[in-house]
């Protein structure tokens, strides 16, 4: 025990160390300016709540862009009504999203397996085609909500556009144009935005290691592992998925809501559920059910989007300048398929290869090199760790 | 009474291409026990061959363009080789009927390309978890889909319907109840196409020796098995079938929804919970479903029931129980938008009262 509290806190040290240093640590894959740590940060959050759920669990929701959305309106709503400042933003999404999780969860756990995914999709696309037509005065439809200028005295302008702000005009805070979110004074944008992130991500890695590690945790992998059997000892697991649902719907509220931070807007599809199919997506590549494979899952997919998505054809053909020119506008065009537009086009085929040929993601892709070279120490122990299997 | 018939036909209409997708859906359910997200974009694969078809018979030699002498010259004329091997006339009436002719290009290449999909990719996750078959799918959604947003751009193509079903029909003076029922031709085409094409899968299935023995497989894989039958074999057929049902669903389905790559994926969601209310691993649960949630949806787009039921009543119906009680659904559960969700909202009540669906079988992925 002891020594696992030990390698917990080396963790621990380490991964803030990676994620404070990301900055530097990034700039040789070309990767280190905020706006993109920042989604790093933000995606990786969204994952690892989805993790707890269905890394630990087993149900596989396909749904969880909803609470993504949801959050991002709480805390769009949040600078408009209140104040600028994130804290009340972020609390604000994080228990609308918890709500509105254990009022999903409460009706989709009583099923499992297909039919508890079939379930949360159909919540999830009941939530986005709310957001486009009836809700339209508090989700503001198509447009999506914006953060506008403070109403001014005398105008008679709908709350969609014009903001009132009450605890800044309460303050007396000076605002020109349409302001930036801050966290007391701090202005989110750029490398501030990013730690701010950062440090929500190194928080919400730390829960998750902790929901892990605890009795919790053990329950919920319990569950996956056989539900069956669980019942028959009279646990009633209903209220530990419960939780674990709306655990998992905090953190994508959290994540929904720091996305309205580093730019205070909140569409309707980011609730759409292909939205959704790409959290589940970051989780399995990385390695579903392991601590660190979600976050690796968002990264590679974020940075794989903003790498691939931002060749063109140029670039391409610049690159194959070795080849025979007949050749080189060959292959330009084959592998113009995959980038650029088409770039969802290798996300769809490393999905397929992933789950194909590593269904533990890149961390047992990872353990499996690892296991290369000790081969001969732990033969035991590999044979015993790979017989869990997600539960239906 | 013209107005509820109309929301009727609407209805029937879409739940026509509901029942379409959801039956080869959960025939892919019942044969192979795979949870296929990748259904809804053989949907659309369908709706391509469409519109393929229709460029191919374009084709043609272009006609030398006089140069006007202003530096700038015409796009040059096409002459289709149809209308050069058939003359004017029927060159004119085969290219204005691409949609129901692409049927021939529909079915081959929906049946190769669902026998390669299963070949190719599918097998190999019968042992595998539910949540890998909806992962290995969706991938494969999202590749096809992006392989046609490559060569077809991401805007829809609008197809048209032959010329002689282009029009409207007035429905009411054919049956004699009034003038004002009129209705598209193409649709009412459509619906028909869709009781054709579910009534041959079914036939097939019942009559057949190699439905019958598809059956049995679904029933009872292993004991089929065991009689010496190659069931793996037939099943690969069934999936093959599965993608021509959707497949044909698709290229009729173009006059009514110009396709774009994304349709697919629209559809999948909804013929999802089309099956789910049907009962996974019943085919007549399926079109059934299919059938009442497009008339459901229909019926819930309407305004108001009030002037529905009464479209012009008096002041003494106004005040009567019936008319108040239509009234009050109008205010109260009738808000705008609910056609689009109503569908959800039936299936999260099926699935908590009945957990098999309208018509489940027992024994199939049950928890």
């Amino acid at each position: 025990m002891l020594l696992q509290e030990r390698k917990d806190l080396f963790l621990m040290a380490i991964f803030s160390f990676v994620v404070l240093s990301a900055p530097i640590l990034f700039q040789p894959i070309g990767a280190g300016y905020p706006d993109l740590l920042q989604k790093f940060a933000i995606y990786g959050i969204f994952a690892i709540g989805f993790n707890i759920l269905f890394g630990l669990t087993g149900y596989l929701s396909f749904g969880h862009a909803a609470f993504l959305g949801i959050g991002s309106y709480a805390a769009v709503w949040s600078f408009k009504l209140f104040t600028m400042n994130v804290v009340p933003a972020i609390f604000l999404s994080v228990i609308a999203a918890g709500l509105f999780a254990a009022l999903i969860g409460f009706v989709s756990l009583r099923r499992s397996g297909i039919y508890f995914s079939i379930l949360t999709l159909a919540f999830a696309q009941m939530s986005y085609s709310l957001a486009y037509s009836v809700l339209t005065p508090i989700t503001n439809g198509e447009t999506g909500l914006q953060v506008r200028a403070l109403l001014k005295e005398g105008q008679t302008r709908g709350l969609l556009d014009a903001d009132i702000r009450v605890i800044d005009s309460f303050f007396g805070v000076e605002e020109f144009g349409i302001p930036i979110t801050n966290f007391f004074g701090l202005k989110m944008s750029g490398w501030e935005g990013f730690y701010f992130c950062a440090i929500i991500l190194i928080i919400a890695f730390f829960i998750s290691l902790k929901i892990f590690r605890s009795d919790f945790g053990l329950m919920l992998r319990a569950i996956k592992s056989n539900q069956n059997r669980l019942n028959y000892t009279g646990i009633n697991t209903r209220p530990y998925l419960l939780v674990a649902f709306m655990i998992s719907g905090m953190y994508a509220g959290l994540a929904g809501s720091l996305l309205a931070v580093t730019d205070p807007l909140a569409g309707a599809e980011r609730m759409q559920w292909t939205a959704s199919g790409e959290v589940v997506l970051m989780t399995i590549l990385g390695g579903a059910g392991t601590l660190i494979g979600p976050l690796i899952g968002a990264g590679i997919i974020k940075y794989l989007e903003q790498i691939f998505s931002s060749i063109n054809n140029y670039v391409l053909f610049t690159f194959f300048d070795f080849l025979p020119v007949e050749l080189q506008v060959l292959v330009t065009k084959l592998t113009s398929l995959f980038v650029g537009e088409g770039w969802e086009l290798t996300l769809g085929l490393m999905f397929m290869i992933v789950v194909v040929f590593l269904p533990g993601g890149v961390v047992e892709g990872i353990n499996r090199i690892m296991g290369l070279f000790h081969k001969r120490k732990r033969k035991e122990d590999t044979t015993t760790n790979h017989k869990a299997q997600p539960a239906e | 009474m013209d107005v509820i018939l109309l929301q009727l036909l609407n209805g029937l209409d879409k739940g026509g291409a509901y029942a379409l997708i959801a039956l080869g859906l959960t025939l892919v359910f019942g044969t192979l026990g795979i949870v296929n997200f990748a259904h809804g974009v053989l949907f659309m694969l369908g709706a391509f061959c469409a519109v393929t078809f229709n460029k191919i018979l374009q084709l043609g030699i272009e006609k030398p363009v006089a140069d006007t002498g202003f530096g700038f010259t015409p796009p040059p004329e096409v002459m289709p080789y149809v209308k050069i091997w058939f003359g004017e006339t029927w060159g004119d009436f085969i290219i204005s009927s691409s949609v129901p002719l692409s049927i021939l290009l529909t079915v081959p290449f929906m049946l190769l390309a669902g026998i390669v999909i299963e070949r190719g990719l599918i097998r190999f996750f019968y042992k595998r978890t539910h949540a890998a078959q909806i992962l290995v799918t969706f991938g494969l959604a999202i590749v096809l889909q992006e392989i046609v947003k490559h060569y077809y751009g991401a805007n829809p193509i609008p197809q048209t319907a032959p010329d002689g079903f282009s029009g409207s029909v007035n429905i009411g003076a054919f049956l004699g109840i009034s003038d004002t029922l009129v209705y598209p031709w193409w649709r009412l085409v459509y619906f028909g196409f869709a009781i054709i094409v579910i009534s041959a899968v079914f036939a097939f299935l019942q009559f057949t020796t190699y439905g019958m023995v598809v059956r049995a497989g679904m029933n009872d894989r292993e004991t089929v098995g065991l009689l010496g039958i190659n069931i793996e074999r037939r099943f690969t057929v069934v999936f093959g079938i599965a993608a021509v049902v959707a497949g044909l669903a698709g290229a009729m389905y173009t006059p009514t929804l110009p396709p774009d790559y994304r349709m697919g994926m629209d559809f999948l969601v909804l013929s999802f919970v089309v099956v789910v209310v049907g009962g996974m691993g019943s085919l007549s649960g399926a079109v059934l479903s299919g059938f009442l949630l497009g008339i459901m949806q229909s019926f819930t787009a309407v305004s108001s029931y009030a002037l529905l039921v009464f479209p012009n009543a008096s002041e003494e119906v106004r005040q009567g129980a019936f008319f108040k009680l239509l009234d009050f659904v109008d205010t109260w559960i009738l808000f705008p938008g609910i056609d689009q969700i109503i569908i959800y909202l039936v299936a999260v009540f099926i699935l908590l009262t009945l957990p098999r669906g309208l018509m489940g079988r027992a024994g199939v992925m049950e928890d």
